[in-house]
């Protein structure tokens, strides 16, 4: 019974949390799932979105103004990635692993040392977890989620769009694309930088929502991401169709993920275990559609019997 | 419409494998011509398709497309003036799309795409009736994703957005070699509805010689890298199989061997 009443008073924390990966879930889902490649840059981005968002407002920044700066920050560091594996010929993963290893000095130079803290109680900020059981817009359950709608809305929008068709068709088949005309490179470009805007606007949140941001703070980014997109598409893929619930999954899955964490370390998980058990859980989920595709493969040759030879 | 000139290539240049794909290739096409193009494995046609479509660089030569150089141009830039459909029907479109998305992709070739509405409500009533025309039933199936058509369908869907906007040149390579027989002749004849009722300038690798001889109106032949057989007009119409491979036997000086030549004539 204390279990369940420690959960309950828990469960705002971790919803709040949940949603702010959400939108960084989602830049994951752009470039994953939409484009087809897998970056790595998320770890730093998120990062550089967080120190970028408390820096401005330590100086005084507007805080929607601090937001934007710190998607446009992101914007740039998805741009380095796009740039060396389009312009320079580098995998997408290992440009993604570059861009994040440099973003370490970039943000750490922006702050100056390895963390820096804004108190809510001297600074104004849009979100704080002190209000998480608040009923008011700064409660970070109402203000993260209508942003979260607001910008699901404009990736809706943007995604039908004649552009945003052909970064679909980029991800989708590169081979078409060229045939119709589409600059793959460019678009590919395009899609990281996009990704990691969300991904650093995501960063932004969780430094207010903590309090500080700190050097670490995108470390695993990309394997919560990744576990977000693939908890969303597991619960919700055969029900949601359409692309904007497609997103919204997403966030949902980044929810759950973080209600299912909390719910273990609640029961007595050593804490210091968490990366682990994300990673385990990614793996497992990751391998489960190569599963399935071998087992029916084993199937149909059981059943075709020696025609094999035939 | 077309122009190539002396156009060589070579794969893997100074090393072992080093293979001339192309030694020296001249060919004009006039507005309208619909040329098919035959010969063995290796004998450079794809190679050919693949030069004027900009997938690598030529070594040298140069390709003019209706007075505009595009030997230069990337692979992309190039699109605007040609339709093509690849031997592999997935190669044509984006599986994970719809049927009308696809469309309203190939509508905007050569297009810049901006801001504007992916596709629009008049666009889905034009593909609508347009793909009627193929008889295949996609027009009450504008929505499913493309991944669930057959090879077939997807072929003719292919080629539907190939020949959308009308392109200066449209490139065939082998686009029925991987269907069954009778949907090979259903997208065959579909094409040549499509070629002609549209006069589109048309470049067609085959690798079945009925089918070389039955459709365009000009037939050229390669071998080794070389066209060896240029035949139009009456000559091409009375062409037979028997005389086709003499043709190539005299002008080869061996005989003809591709067992997936032989096997489909």
């Amino acid at each position: 019974m204390e279990i369940l009443g420690q959960l309950l008073s828990a469960l705002p924390g971790s919803f709040s949390q949940g949603i702010i990966w959400g939108i960084m879930a989602i830049g994951v889902y752009i470039t994953y799932r939409i484009l087809d490649v897998a970056d790595l840059t998320v770890d730093g981005s998120f990062a550089t979105g967080g120190v970028v968002a408390v820096m401005l407002i330590l100086n005084g920044c507007n805080l929607w103004l601090a937001m934007l700066i710190a998607f446009i920050a992101g914007l740039l560091a998805g741009a380095v990635t796009g740039l060396l594996h389009t312009f320079m010929g580098i995998p997408a993963i290992l440009s993604g692993i570059l861009t994040q290893l440099a973003l370490y000095s970039v943000n750490l130079k922006i702050m100056g040392k390895a963390n820096q803290s804004v108190n809510v109680n001297q600074t104004d900020l849009l979100i704080s977890l002190r209000w998480v059981k608040e009923f008011a817009f700064h409660n970070p359950i109402i203000t993260v989620g209508v942003v979260l709608i607001v910008l699901i809305a404009l990736l809706y929008w943007f995604f039908g769009t004649e552009m945003g068709c052909s970064i679909r068709a980029t991800g989708a088949n590169l081979n078409m694309s060229r045939a119709q005309g589409i600059n793959t490179n460019f678009n590919k470009v395009l899609g990281i930088m996009l990704s990691n805007g969300f991904v650093a606007f995501s960063g932004a949140f969780l430094a207010q929502y903590q309090g500080f941001a700190d050097i670490k703070m995108g470390q695993g980014a990309i394997v919560i991401g990744l576990a977000a997109v693939i908890i969303g598409e597991a619960l919700f893929g055969k029900i949601f169709k359409n692309f904007a619930l497609r997103l919204l999954s997403v966030a949902f899955g980044s929810v759950i993920y973080y209600i299912v964490i909390q719910t273990v370390i609640t029961l007595g998980m050593d804490p210091n275990l968490l990366k682990l058990l994300s990673a385990a859980i990614v793996a497992i989920f990751l391998a489960i559609p190569y599963w399935k595709s071998q087992y029916a493969e084993k199937h149909m040759r059981k059943h075709k019997g020696g025609a094999c030879n035939a | 419409m077309l122009k190539v000139s002396a156009v060589e290539k070579t794969f893997n240049p100074g090393t072992i494998n080093e293979k001339k794909a192309l030694k020296g290739i001249d060919l004009h096409l006039a507005e309208g011509d619909f040329v098919t193009v035959i010969g063995g494995n290796g004998a450079g046609k794809s190679t050919l398709l693949n030069m004027v479509a900009g997938v690598y660089p030529v070594d040298c030569g140069n390709i003019v497309i209706d007075g505009v150089d595009i030997t230069h141009l990337p692979e992309y830039k190039r699109a605007k003036y040609l339709g093509r459909v690849f031997q592999d029907p997935m190669t044509g479109t984006a599986a994970d799309m719809q049927i009308e998305e696809n469309l309203a992709l190939a509508a905007r070739r050569g297009k810049r795409r901006t801001l504007l509405p992916g596709i629009t409500a008049k666009e889905r009533a034009e593909y609508k009736e347009l793909l009627k025309i193929l008889g295949l039933g996609l027009e009450e199936r504008l929505t499913a994703k493309v991944g669930l058509l057959s090879g077939g369908q997807r072929q003719a869907l292919t080629l539907l957005m190939a020949t959308l906007k009308k392109p200066k040149l449209l490139l065939l390579d082998e686009h029925t070699a991987a269907l069954d027989p009778k949907t090979a002749k259903k997208v065959l004849e579909i094409t040549d509805e499509i070629v002609s009722k549209d006069k589109l300038t048309t470049l067609m690798i085959t690798h079945n010689m009925n089918d070389a001889i039955q459709y365009g109106n000009r037939l050229i032949m390669m071998n080794e890298g070389r066209i060896i057989i240029d035949v139009s007009g009456e000559e091409k119409k009375k062409l037979t199989i028997p005389e086709l491979l003499e043709l190539f036997e005299k002008a080869s000086g061996s005989q003809f061997t591709s067992d997936k030549v032989m096997l489909s004539k």
